[in-house]
Protein backbone atom coordinates (compact mmCIF):
# COMPACT_ATOMS: atom_id res chain seq x y z
CA UNK A 1 0.00 0.00 0.00
CA UNK A 2 1.21 3.50 -0.79
CA UNK A 3 1.96 5.23 2.44
CA UNK A 4 0.19 8.49 2.94
CA UNK A 5 1.62 9.53 6.25
CA UNK A 6 4.95 8.55 7.72
CA UNK A 7 6.71 9.16 10.99
CA UNK A 8 10.38 8.39 10.61
CA UNK A 9 12.92 7.97 13.42
CA UNK A 10 11.13 10.42 15.67
CA UNK A 11 13.02 11.27 18.86
CA UNK A 12 11.76 13.78 21.39
CA UNK A 13 13.04 15.09 24.69
CA UNK A 14 11.24 17.10 27.32
CA UNK A 15 14.14 18.81 29.06
CA UNK A 16 16.61 16.02 29.72
CA UNK A 17 14.06 13.21 29.67
CA UNK A 18 13.75 11.27 26.49
CA UNK A 19 10.05 10.78 25.83
CA UNK A 20 10.15 9.26 22.33
CA UNK A 21 12.90 6.98 21.13
CA UNK A 22 13.33 6.58 17.41
CA UNK A 23 9.69 6.00 16.52
CA UNK A 24 8.80 5.01 12.99
CA UNK A 25 5.35 4.21 11.73
CA UNK A 26 3.40 4.72 8.57
CA UNK A 27 -0.26 5.01 7.70
CA UNK A 28 -1.47 4.07 4.23
CA UNK A 29 -4.21 5.82 2.31
CA UNK A 30 -7.64 4.96 3.82
CA UNK A 31 -5.88 3.04 6.54
CA UNK A 32 -6.59 3.24 10.27
CA UNK A 33 -3.68 2.68 12.63
CA UNK A 34 -4.22 2.48 16.37
CA UNK A 35 -1.59 3.39 18.91
CA UNK A 36 -1.97 1.77 22.31
CA UNK A 37 0.18 1.83 25.42
CA UNK A 38 0.25 2.57 29.12
CA UNK A 39 -0.28 6.03 30.50
CA UNK A 40 2.88 8.09 30.09
CA UNK A 41 4.29 5.90 27.32
CA UNK A 42 4.29 8.89 24.95
CA UNK A 43 1.18 8.36 22.80
CA UNK A 44 -0.01 11.97 22.99
CA UNK A 45 3.50 13.19 22.36
CA UNK A 46 3.67 11.16 19.13
CA UNK A 47 0.49 12.85 17.88
CA UNK A 48 1.63 16.31 18.95
CA UNK A 49 4.92 15.92 17.14
CA UNK A 50 3.17 14.41 14.13
CA UNK A 51 0.87 17.42 13.87
CA UNK A 52 3.67 19.93 14.35
CA UNK A 53 2.34 21.25 17.64
CA UNK A 54 5.55 20.63 19.57
CA UNK A 55 9.12 20.68 18.28
CA UNK A 56 11.21 17.51 18.31
CA UNK A 57 14.92 16.76 18.25
CA UNK A 58 15.18 14.23 15.48
CA UNK A 59 13.14 12.59 12.81
CA UNK A 60 10.86 13.46 9.97
CA UNK A 61 7.13 13.65 9.38
CA UNK A 62 6.08 12.99 5.79
CA UNK A 63 2.71 13.61 4.24
CA UNK A 64 2.13 12.26 0.73
CA UNK A 65 5.84 11.62 0.54
CA UNK A 66 6.91 15.16 1.38
CA UNK A 67 8.45 16.24 4.68
CA UNK A 68 6.21 18.77 6.44
CA UNK A 69 9.33 20.74 7.30
CA UNK A 70 10.48 20.79 3.71
CA UNK A 71 10.69 24.34 2.42
CA UNK A 72 8.57 23.32 -0.56
CA UNK A 73 5.78 22.10 1.68
CA UNK A 74 3.03 24.68 1.22
CA UNK A 75 3.28 27.11 4.15
CA UNK A 76 0.34 27.04 6.50
CA UNK A 77 -0.96 23.82 4.94
CA UNK A 78 0.37 21.50 7.64
CA UNK A 79 -2.53 22.04 10.00
CA UNK A 80 -5.04 22.07 7.19
CA UNK A 81 -3.95 18.64 6.00
CA UNK A 82 -3.30 17.07 9.39
CA UNK A 83 -6.35 17.33 11.65
CA UNK A 84 -6.19 16.49 15.34
CA UNK A 85 -8.86 15.98 18.00
CA UNK A 86 -8.03 15.98 21.70
CA UNK A 87 -9.27 14.14 24.75
CA UNK A 88 -10.63 17.31 26.32
CA UNK A 89 -12.45 18.55 23.16
CA UNK A 90 -10.95 22.07 23.57
CA UNK A 91 -13.84 23.84 21.87
CA UNK A 92 -13.70 27.62 22.18
CA UNK A 93 -16.24 28.39 24.92
CA UNK A 94 -16.86 32.01 23.91
CA UNK A 95 -18.20 31.33 20.42
CA UNK A 96 -21.09 29.27 19.09
CA UNK A 97 -20.77 25.75 17.77
CA UNK A 98 -21.08 26.91 14.18
CA UNK A 99 -18.40 29.57 14.69
CA UNK A 100 -16.10 26.99 16.27
CA UNK A 101 -16.42 24.96 13.10
CA UNK A 102 -16.06 27.81 10.60
CA UNK A 103 -13.21 29.63 12.39
CA UNK A 104 -10.36 27.95 10.54
CA UNK A 105 -12.08 27.71 7.13
CA UNK A 106 -12.86 31.41 7.26
CA UNK A 107 -9.82 32.91 8.93
CA UNK A 108 -7.11 30.53 7.77
CA UNK A 109 -8.39 29.26 4.44
CA UNK A 110 -10.21 32.47 3.55
CA UNK A 111 -13.46 30.86 2.52
CA UNK A 112 -16.54 33.02 2.55
CA UNK A 113 -18.79 32.99 5.58
CA UNK A 114 -21.63 31.54 3.53
CA UNK A 115 -19.61 28.77 1.97
CA UNK A 116 -18.03 27.67 5.25
CA UNK A 117 -21.32 27.80 7.13
CA UNK A 118 -23.00 25.70 4.50
CA UNK A 119 -20.29 23.10 4.79
CA UNK A 120 -20.47 23.25 8.59
CA UNK A 121 -24.24 22.71 8.56
CA UNK A 122 -23.84 19.75 6.22
CA UNK A 123 -21.37 18.18 8.62
CA UNK A 124 -23.57 18.99 11.62
CA UNK A 125 -26.56 17.27 10.07
CA UNK A 126 -24.41 14.32 9.08
CA UNK A 127 -23.42 13.97 12.73
CA UNK A 128 -26.99 14.58 13.92
CA UNK A 129 -26.15 17.86 15.62
CA UNK A 130 -28.14 20.26 13.42
CA UNK A 131 -30.11 21.59 16.38
CA UNK A 132 -26.98 22.79 18.14
CA UNK A 133 -25.44 25.03 15.49
CA UNK A 134 -26.27 28.18 17.44
CA UNK A 135 -25.63 26.81 20.93
CA UNK A 136 -22.56 27.53 22.98
CA UNK A 137 -20.29 24.56 23.76
CA UNK A 138 -21.18 24.62 27.47
CA UNK A 139 -24.81 23.87 26.54
CA UNK A 140 -23.82 20.53 24.99
CA UNK A 141 -23.08 17.18 26.63
CA UNK A 142 -19.51 15.92 26.61
CA UNK A 143 -20.28 13.48 23.81
CA UNK A 144 -21.86 16.21 21.70
CA UNK A 145 -18.92 18.52 22.34
CA UNK A 146 -16.50 15.84 21.24
CA UNK A 147 -18.49 15.27 18.04
CA UNK A 148 -18.36 19.01 17.37
CA UNK A 149 -14.60 18.88 17.90
CA UNK A 150 -14.38 16.11 15.30
CA UNK A 151 -16.48 18.16 12.89
CA UNK A 152 -14.25 21.17 13.55
CA UNK A 153 -11.22 19.13 12.52
CA UNK A 154 -13.07 17.71 9.50
CA UNK A 155 -14.13 21.15 8.31
CA UNK A 156 -10.54 21.73 7.17
CA UNK A 157 -10.92 18.66 4.90
CA UNK A 158 -7.71 17.12 6.25
CA UNK A 159 -5.79 14.33 4.52
CA UNK A 160 -5.33 12.53 7.81
CA UNK A 161 -7.06 12.75 11.16
CA UNK A 162 -5.19 12.17 14.42
CA UNK A 163 -7.37 11.26 17.40
CA UNK A 164 -5.99 11.40 20.94
CA UNK A 165 -8.10 9.35 23.35
CA UNK A 166 -11.21 11.15 22.28
CA UNK A 167 -13.51 9.07 24.48
CA UNK A 168 -11.40 9.05 27.64
CA UNK A 169 -13.17 12.02 29.24
CA UNK A 170 -16.69 10.81 28.45
CA UNK A 171 -19.31 9.07 30.59
CA UNK A 172 -19.69 5.45 29.48
CA UNK A 173 -23.13 6.01 27.95
CA UNK A 174 -21.76 8.75 25.67
CA UNK A 175 -18.79 6.81 24.31
CA UNK A 176 -20.82 4.75 21.82
CA UNK A 177 -22.06 7.79 19.92
CA UNK A 178 -18.56 9.17 19.40
CA UNK A 179 -17.10 5.80 18.41
CA UNK A 180 -19.81 5.23 15.82
CA UNK A 181 -18.91 8.59 14.27
CA UNK A 182 -15.34 7.34 13.87
CA UNK A 183 -16.55 4.07 12.36
CA UNK A 184 -18.52 6.13 9.88
CA UNK A 185 -15.48 8.20 8.97
CA UNK A 186 -13.59 5.00 8.41
CA UNK A 187 -16.27 3.76 6.03
CA UNK A 188 -15.92 6.99 4.07
CA UNK A 189 -12.23 6.20 3.69
CA UNK A 190 -10.75 8.70 6.16
CA UNK A 191 -7.10 8.00 6.93
CA UNK A 192 -6.63 7.97 10.69
CA UNK A 193 -4.02 7.54 13.39
CA UNK A 194 -5.88 6.79 16.60
CA UNK A 195 -4.65 6.72 20.19
CA UNK A 196 -7.16 4.88 22.30
CA UNK A 197 -7.76 3.15 25.61
CA UNK A 198 -10.74 1.32 24.15
CA UNK A 199 -9.13 -1.98 23.23
CA UNK A 200 -12.33 -3.43 21.81
CA UNK A 201 -12.61 -0.40 19.55
CA UNK A 202 -8.99 -0.73 18.41
CA UNK A 203 -9.60 -4.41 17.65
CA UNK A 204 -12.69 -3.69 15.54
CA UNK A 205 -11.44 -0.57 13.83
CA UNK A 206 -7.73 -0.84 13.19
CA UNK A 207 -5.93 -2.19 10.18
CA UNK A 208 -2.82 -2.23 12.28
CA UNK A 209 -2.05 -1.70 15.95
CA UNK A 210 1.18 -0.36 17.41
CA UNK A 211 2.07 -0.95 21.01
CA UNK A 212 4.12 1.84 22.54
CA UNK A 213 6.21 1.24 25.63
CA UNK A 214 8.34 3.92 27.27
CA UNK A 215 8.68 5.89 24.08
CA UNK A 216 9.41 2.91 21.81
CA UNK A 217 7.18 0.97 19.48
CA UNK A 218 7.85 -2.55 20.67
CA UNK A 219 5.28 -4.35 18.57
CA UNK A 220 3.29 -3.63 15.45
CA UNK A 221 0.79 -6.07 13.96
CA UNK A 222 -2.73 -6.60 12.74
CA UNK A 223 -5.27 -6.47 15.55
CA UNK A 224 -6.05 -10.16 15.08
CA UNK A 225 -2.43 -10.97 15.71
CA UNK A 226 -1.57 -8.39 18.36
CA UNK A 227 -4.59 -8.93 20.56
CA UNK A 228 -4.61 -12.73 20.24
CA UNK A 229 -0.95 -13.70 19.93
CA UNK A 230 1.17 -10.80 21.12
CA UNK A 231 4.84 -11.61 20.65
CA UNK A 232 6.67 -9.20 22.88
CA UNK A 233 6.56 -9.93 26.63
CA UNK A 234 5.77 -6.24 27.30
CA UNK A 235 2.74 -6.39 25.04
CA UNK A 236 1.59 -9.60 26.71
CA UNK A 237 1.94 -7.97 30.12
CA UNK A 238 0.04 -4.86 29.03
CA UNK A 239 -2.83 -6.82 27.47
CA UNK A 240 -2.97 -9.05 30.53
CA UNK A 241 -3.42 -6.04 32.79
CA UNK A 242 -6.09 -4.65 30.46
CA UNK A 243 -7.99 -7.94 30.48
CA UNK A 244 -7.77 -8.11 34.27
CA UNK A 245 -9.17 -4.61 34.61
CA UNK A 246 -12.10 -5.77 32.48
CA UNK A 247 -11.49 -3.43 29.58
CA UNK A 248 -10.95 -6.20 27.03
CA UNK A 249 -12.57 -9.60 26.75
CA UNK A 250 -10.24 -12.54 26.71
CA UNK A 251 -9.90 -13.64 23.10
CA UNK B 1 -27.49 12.08 40.29
CA UNK B 2 -28.70 14.92 42.46
CA UNK B 3 -32.26 16.05 42.11
CA UNK B 4 -33.21 19.59 41.28
CA UNK B 5 -33.76 21.61 44.37
CA UNK B 6 -37.40 22.67 44.67
CA UNK B 7 -38.02 26.36 44.23
CA UNK B 8 -37.75 28.15 47.56
CA UNK B 9 -41.26 29.48 47.83
CA UNK B 10 -42.96 26.26 46.77
CA UNK B 11 -45.47 25.11 49.37
CA UNK B 12 -44.41 27.67 51.97
CA UNK B 13 -45.45 31.25 52.21
CA UNK B 14 -43.09 33.69 53.83
CA UNK B 15 -44.73 35.18 56.90
CA UNK B 16 -44.73 38.88 57.64
CA UNK B 17 -42.11 38.26 60.31
CA UNK B 18 -39.73 36.46 57.93
CA UNK B 19 -40.10 38.94 55.20
CA UNK B 20 -40.06 42.38 56.76
CA UNK B 21 -38.63 42.12 60.26
CA UNK B 22 -34.95 41.98 59.20
CA UNK B 23 -35.38 44.97 56.87
CA UNK B 24 -37.19 47.02 59.50
CA UNK B 25 -34.60 46.13 62.14
CA UNK B 26 -31.68 47.23 60.01
CA UNK B 27 -33.43 50.41 58.90
CA UNK B 28 -34.18 51.34 62.51
CA UNK B 29 -30.62 50.60 63.63
CA UNK B 30 -29.05 52.66 60.89
CA UNK B 31 -31.41 55.59 61.51
CA UNK B 32 -30.78 55.55 65.26
CA UNK B 33 -27.01 55.47 64.85
CA UNK B 34 -27.07 58.31 62.39
CA UNK B 35 -29.42 60.41 64.49
CA UNK B 36 -27.16 59.94 67.51
CA UNK B 37 -24.10 60.86 65.50
CA UNK B 38 -25.80 63.88 64.05
CA UNK B 39 -26.94 65.02 67.47
CA UNK B 40 -23.44 64.59 68.85
CA UNK B 41 -21.99 66.70 66.07
CA UNK B 42 -24.70 69.32 65.96
CA UNK B 43 -24.88 69.64 69.75
CA UNK B 44 -21.14 70.26 69.96
CA UNK B 45 -20.26 73.85 70.74
CA UNK B 46 -18.12 73.91 67.63
CA UNK B 47 -21.01 73.01 65.32
CA UNK B 48 -22.01 76.45 64.09
CA UNK B 49 -18.40 77.12 63.16
CA UNK B 50 -18.03 73.69 61.47
CA UNK B 51 -21.25 74.23 59.63
CA UNK B 52 -20.23 77.61 58.31
CA UNK B 53 -16.78 76.38 57.32
CA UNK B 54 -17.72 73.11 55.61
CA UNK B 55 -21.42 72.92 55.00
CA UNK B 56 -22.45 76.41 54.12
CA UNK B 57 -25.34 76.05 51.71
CA UNK B 58 -24.76 79.53 50.41
CA UNK B 59 -21.08 78.88 49.71
CA UNK B 60 -21.83 75.57 48.02
CA UNK B 61 -24.46 77.20 45.85
CA UNK B 62 -22.06 80.00 44.94
CA UNK B 63 -19.15 77.75 44.00
CA UNK B 64 -21.15 74.92 42.48
CA UNK B 65 -21.18 76.13 38.84
CA UNK B 66 -17.41 76.48 38.64
CA UNK B 67 -16.74 73.20 40.50
CA UNK B 68 -19.19 71.46 38.18
CA UNK B 69 -17.45 72.93 35.17
CA UNK B 70 -14.13 71.65 36.56
CA UNK B 71 -15.71 68.29 37.14
CA UNK B 72 -16.59 68.20 33.46
CA UNK B 73 -12.84 68.26 32.79
CA UNK B 74 -12.35 65.40 35.23
CA UNK B 75 -14.93 63.34 33.39
CA UNK B 76 -13.55 64.21 29.97
CA UNK B 77 -10.01 63.26 30.97
CA UNK B 78 -11.34 60.13 32.64
CA UNK B 79 -13.17 58.86 29.56
CA UNK B 80 -10.29 59.68 27.23
CA UNK B 81 -7.72 58.11 29.53
CA UNK B 82 -9.91 55.04 29.98
CA UNK B 83 -10.06 54.41 26.26
CA UNK B 84 -6.34 55.02 25.81
CA UNK B 85 -5.43 52.79 28.76
CA UNK B 86 -7.67 49.95 27.57
CA UNK B 87 -5.93 49.86 24.19
CA UNK B 88 -2.36 50.59 25.28
CA UNK B 89 -2.44 48.14 28.20
CA UNK B 90 -3.79 45.40 25.96
CA UNK B 91 -0.99 46.08 23.50
CA UNK B 92 1.57 45.81 26.30
CA UNK B 93 0.04 42.57 27.58
CA UNK B 94 0.09 41.10 24.07
CA UNK B 95 3.74 42.13 23.62
CA UNK B 96 4.51 40.41 26.87
CA UNK B 97 2.76 37.20 25.94
CA UNK B 98 4.39 36.76 22.53
CA UNK B 99 6.77 33.86 22.23
CA UNK B 100 9.71 33.20 19.97
CA UNK B 101 13.04 34.97 19.47
CA UNK B 102 11.64 37.42 16.90
CA UNK B 103 9.47 39.06 19.48
CA UNK B 104 12.07 39.25 22.25
CA UNK B 105 12.53 43.05 21.84
CA UNK B 106 8.81 43.69 22.25
CA UNK B 107 8.67 41.35 25.22
CA UNK B 108 11.61 43.04 26.92
CA UNK B 109 10.15 46.46 26.19
CA UNK B 110 6.85 45.51 27.82
CA UNK B 111 8.55 44.09 30.90
CA UNK B 112 10.78 47.13 31.39
CA UNK B 113 7.89 49.52 30.76
CA UNK B 114 5.62 47.80 33.26
CA UNK B 115 8.31 47.57 35.95
CA UNK B 116 9.20 51.22 35.47
CA UNK B 117 5.74 52.76 35.51
CA UNK B 118 4.41 50.53 38.25
CA UNK B 119 7.38 51.42 40.41
CA UNK B 120 6.79 55.18 40.41
CA UNK B 121 4.09 57.13 42.26
CA UNK B 122 1.49 58.53 39.87
CA UNK B 123 1.85 61.96 41.48
CA UNK B 124 5.56 62.03 40.72
CA UNK B 125 4.90 61.07 37.10
CA UNK B 126 2.24 63.75 36.76
CA UNK B 127 4.64 66.40 38.05
CA UNK B 128 7.49 65.13 35.90
CA UNK B 129 5.46 64.98 32.70
CA UNK B 130 3.20 67.96 33.35
CA UNK B 131 5.86 70.47 34.43
CA UNK B 132 9.01 68.85 33.09
CA UNK B 133 8.19 68.22 29.46
CA UNK B 134 6.59 71.60 28.67
CA UNK B 135 9.62 73.23 30.36
CA UNK B 136 11.88 71.68 27.74
CA UNK B 137 10.12 73.81 25.13
CA UNK B 138 10.57 71.14 22.49
CA UNK B 139 9.20 72.39 19.23
CA UNK B 140 6.43 70.40 17.67
CA UNK B 141 5.24 68.92 20.93
CA UNK B 142 2.12 70.09 22.73
CA UNK B 143 2.84 72.49 25.58
CA UNK B 144 -0.31 72.01 27.61
CA UNK B 145 0.26 70.54 31.06
CA UNK B 146 -3.21 69.02 30.86
CA UNK B 147 -2.05 66.93 27.89
CA UNK B 148 1.19 65.80 29.51
CA UNK B 149 -0.39 65.22 32.90
CA UNK B 150 -3.09 63.08 31.36
CA UNK B 151 -0.41 61.19 29.44
CA UNK B 152 1.42 60.51 32.72
CA UNK B 153 -1.75 59.07 34.24
CA UNK B 154 -2.34 56.94 31.15
CA UNK B 155 1.25 55.69 31.17
CA UNK B 156 1.04 54.80 34.83
CA UNK B 157 -2.38 53.14 34.81
CA UNK B 158 -1.60 51.22 31.62
CA UNK B 159 1.18 49.41 33.49
CA UNK B 160 -1.33 48.14 36.06
CA UNK B 161 -3.98 47.35 33.48
CA UNK B 162 -1.42 45.43 31.39
CA UNK B 163 -0.75 43.18 34.36
CA UNK B 164 -4.49 42.66 34.79
CA UNK B 165 -4.83 41.69 31.14
CA UNK B 166 -1.86 39.39 31.46
CA UNK B 167 -3.41 37.54 34.38
CA UNK B 168 -6.48 37.09 32.18
CA UNK B 169 -4.38 35.74 29.32
CA UNK B 170 -2.57 33.35 31.67
CA UNK B 171 -5.90 32.13 33.01
CA UNK B 172 -6.96 30.83 29.61
CA UNK B 173 -6.06 27.16 29.51
CA UNK B 174 -3.00 26.19 27.47
CA UNK B 175 -5.15 23.60 25.64
CA UNK B 176 -7.08 26.43 23.99
CA UNK B 177 -3.89 27.75 22.47
CA UNK B 178 -2.90 24.30 21.23
CA UNK B 179 -6.36 23.64 19.78
CA UNK B 180 -6.28 26.94 17.89
CA UNK B 181 -2.79 26.27 16.61
CA UNK B 182 -3.85 22.78 15.53
CA UNK B 183 -6.53 24.35 13.35
CA UNK B 184 -3.85 26.30 11.52
CA UNK B 185 -4.24 29.72 13.14
CA UNK B 186 -1.01 31.71 13.33
CA UNK B 187 0.21 33.34 16.53
CA UNK B 188 -1.77 36.55 16.00
CA UNK B 189 -4.93 34.72 15.01
CA UNK B 190 -4.63 32.44 18.03
CA UNK B 191 -4.55 35.53 20.24
CA UNK B 192 -7.22 37.40 18.33
CA UNK B 193 -9.83 34.68 17.94
CA UNK B 194 -9.17 32.23 20.76
CA UNK B 195 -7.25 33.72 23.66
CA UNK B 196 -7.98 37.44 23.98
CA UNK B 197 -11.79 37.29 23.92
CA UNK B 198 -11.68 34.83 26.80
CA UNK B 199 -8.92 36.72 28.60
CA UNK B 200 -10.76 40.04 28.39
CA UNK B 201 -13.97 38.50 29.63
CA UNK B 202 -12.00 37.12 32.58
CA UNK B 203 -10.70 40.52 33.63
CA UNK B 204 -13.60 42.90 32.99
CA UNK B 205 -14.43 43.08 36.73
CA UNK B 206 -10.85 43.92 37.69
CA UNK B 207 -10.61 46.51 34.92
CA UNK B 208 -13.81 48.17 36.11
CA UNK B 209 -12.35 48.49 39.59
CA UNK B 210 -9.28 50.09 38.08
CA UNK B 211 -11.60 52.49 36.24
CA UNK B 212 -13.15 53.54 39.56
CA UNK B 213 -9.71 54.28 40.99
CA UNK B 214 -8.81 56.22 37.85
CA UNK B 215 -11.90 58.37 38.22
CA UNK B 216 -10.47 59.74 41.45
CA UNK B 217 -6.85 59.91 40.39
CA UNK B 218 -7.65 62.26 37.52
CA UNK B 219 -7.76 64.90 40.29
CA UNK B 220 -3.95 64.60 40.48
CA UNK B 221 -3.93 66.94 37.48
CA UNK B 222 -4.98 69.77 39.80
CA UNK B 223 -1.36 69.99 41.03
CA UNK B 224 -0.45 71.17 37.54
CA UNK B 225 -2.92 74.01 37.76
CA UNK B 226 -5.43 72.26 35.53
CA UNK B 227 -8.77 73.76 36.57
CA UNK B 228 -10.56 70.53 37.42
CA UNK B 229 -13.12 70.20 40.22
CA UNK B 230 -10.51 70.01 42.98
CA UNK B 231 -8.57 72.99 41.64
CA UNK B 232 -11.69 75.11 41.33
CA UNK B 233 -12.65 74.20 44.88
CA UNK B 234 -9.18 75.11 46.14
CA UNK B 235 -9.30 78.45 44.37
CA UNK B 236 -12.54 79.26 46.16
CA UNK B 237 -11.10 78.13 49.50
CA UNK B 238 -8.01 80.26 49.05
CA UNK B 239 -10.19 83.28 48.37
CA UNK B 240 -12.81 82.84 51.08
CA UNK B 241 -11.21 80.54 53.72
CA UNK B 242 -14.35 78.44 53.39
CA UNK B 243 -14.05 74.70 52.78
CA UNK B 244 -17.59 74.08 51.59
CA UNK B 245 -16.33 74.11 48.01
CA UNK B 246 -14.26 70.99 48.74
CA UNK B 247 -17.42 69.35 50.08
CA UNK B 248 -19.17 70.28 46.85
CA UNK B 249 -16.38 68.63 44.86
CA UNK B 250 -16.50 65.60 47.16
CA UNK B 251 -20.22 65.20 46.52
CA UNK B 252 -19.64 65.27 42.77
CA UNK B 253 -16.94 62.59 42.98
CA UNK B 254 -19.18 60.39 45.09
CA UNK B 255 -22.05 60.85 42.67
CA UNK B 256 -19.81 59.52 39.91
CA UNK B 257 -17.82 56.79 41.66
CA UNK B 258 -20.55 55.10 43.70
CA UNK B 259 -22.72 54.09 40.72
CA UNK B 260 -19.55 52.99 38.94
CA UNK B 261 -18.51 50.86 41.92
CA UNK B 262 -21.99 49.34 42.15
CA UNK B 263 -21.82 48.54 38.45
CA UNK B 264 -18.42 46.88 38.90
CA UNK B 265 -19.86 44.78 41.74
CA UNK B 266 -22.79 43.77 39.59
CA UNK B 267 -20.55 42.69 36.71
CA UNK B 268 -18.28 40.81 39.13
CA UNK B 269 -21.26 38.91 40.50
CA UNK B 270 -22.48 38.03 37.04
CA UNK B 271 -19.03 36.87 36.07
CA UNK B 272 -18.78 34.70 39.19
CA UNK B 273 -22.08 33.03 38.37
CA UNK B 274 -20.96 32.42 34.80
CA UNK B 275 -17.80 30.69 36.03
CA UNK B 276 -19.73 28.54 38.48
CA UNK B 277 -22.00 27.50 35.63
CA UNK B 278 -19.11 26.56 33.34
CA UNK B 279 -16.95 24.83 35.94
CA UNK B 280 -17.36 21.06 35.58
N1 LIG C 1 4.79 19.48 28.37
C1 LIG C 1 5.53 18.49 28.95
N2 LIG C 1 6.63 18.81 29.67
C2 LIG C 1 7.37 17.83 30.25
N3 LIG C 1 7.10 16.52 30.18
C3 LIG C 1 6.01 16.14 29.48
C4 LIG C 1 5.16 17.12 28.85
N4 LIG C 1 4.16 16.45 28.23
C5 LIG C 1 4.36 15.14 28.49
N5 LIG C 1 5.47 14.95 29.24
C6 LIG C 1 6.00 13.66 29.68
O1 LIG C 1 6.19 12.84 28.54
C7 LIG C 1 5.81 11.51 28.81
C8 LIG C 1 4.79 11.05 27.78
O2 LIG C 1 3.60 11.81 27.93
P1 LIG C 1 2.34 11.59 27.01
O3 LIG C 1 1.35 12.61 27.39
O4 LIG C 1 2.77 11.53 25.60
O5 LIG C 1 1.86 10.15 27.47
P2 LIG C 1 0.55 9.36 27.04
O6 LIG C 1 1.00 8.03 26.55
O7 LIG C 1 -0.27 10.18 26.15
O8 LIG C 1 -0.16 9.17 28.44
P3 LIG C 1 -1.73 9.18 28.77
O9 LIG C 1 -2.24 7.82 28.39
O10 LIG C 1 -1.77 9.39 30.25
O11 LIG C 1 -2.35 10.30 28.01
C9 LIG C 1 5.28 11.48 30.22
O12 LIG C 1 6.28 10.96 31.05
C10 LIG C 1 5.02 12.92 30.55
O13 LIG C 1 5.26 13.16 31.90
MG1 LIG D 1 -2.18 11.18 26.31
Amino acid sequence: MKSKFEIENLTKYYGNTQVLDNISLSVGEHEVVCLIGASGSGKSTVLRCASDLVPFEQGCIRLNGQSIHDENFPQGEIHKQIGIVFQSYNLFPHIKVIDNITLAPRRVHKRTKRESEEHARELLSLFELSDYADSYPEQLSGGQQQRVAIIRAMANKPDILLLDEITAALDPELIGGVLSVIKNLRKQGMTMLVVTHEMGFARDLADRVCYLHQGKIVEEATPEKLFVHPEHPRTQQFLQSIIESGRLQRP
Amino acid sequence: MNKKRPARTAGRKLTFKDRYLPVILSAVTVTVVFLLLQRAVVRAEQWPRIKAQFFSIAAIAEVFPSVLKGFGINMLVWITALAAIAVWALTLAVFRSLSGPWFAPLRVFAIVYIDFFRGLPSLLLVLLFGFGIPALRLSGLPKSSLFWGALAIIASYAAYAAEVYRSGIDAVHEDQRIAAKALGLNQWQVLHYAILPQAIRNVVPSLLNLAVALQKDVALLSVLGVRDAVREAQIYTARTFNYSSLIAAALLFLAATIPMARFADYVTQKDRKRRLRIAP
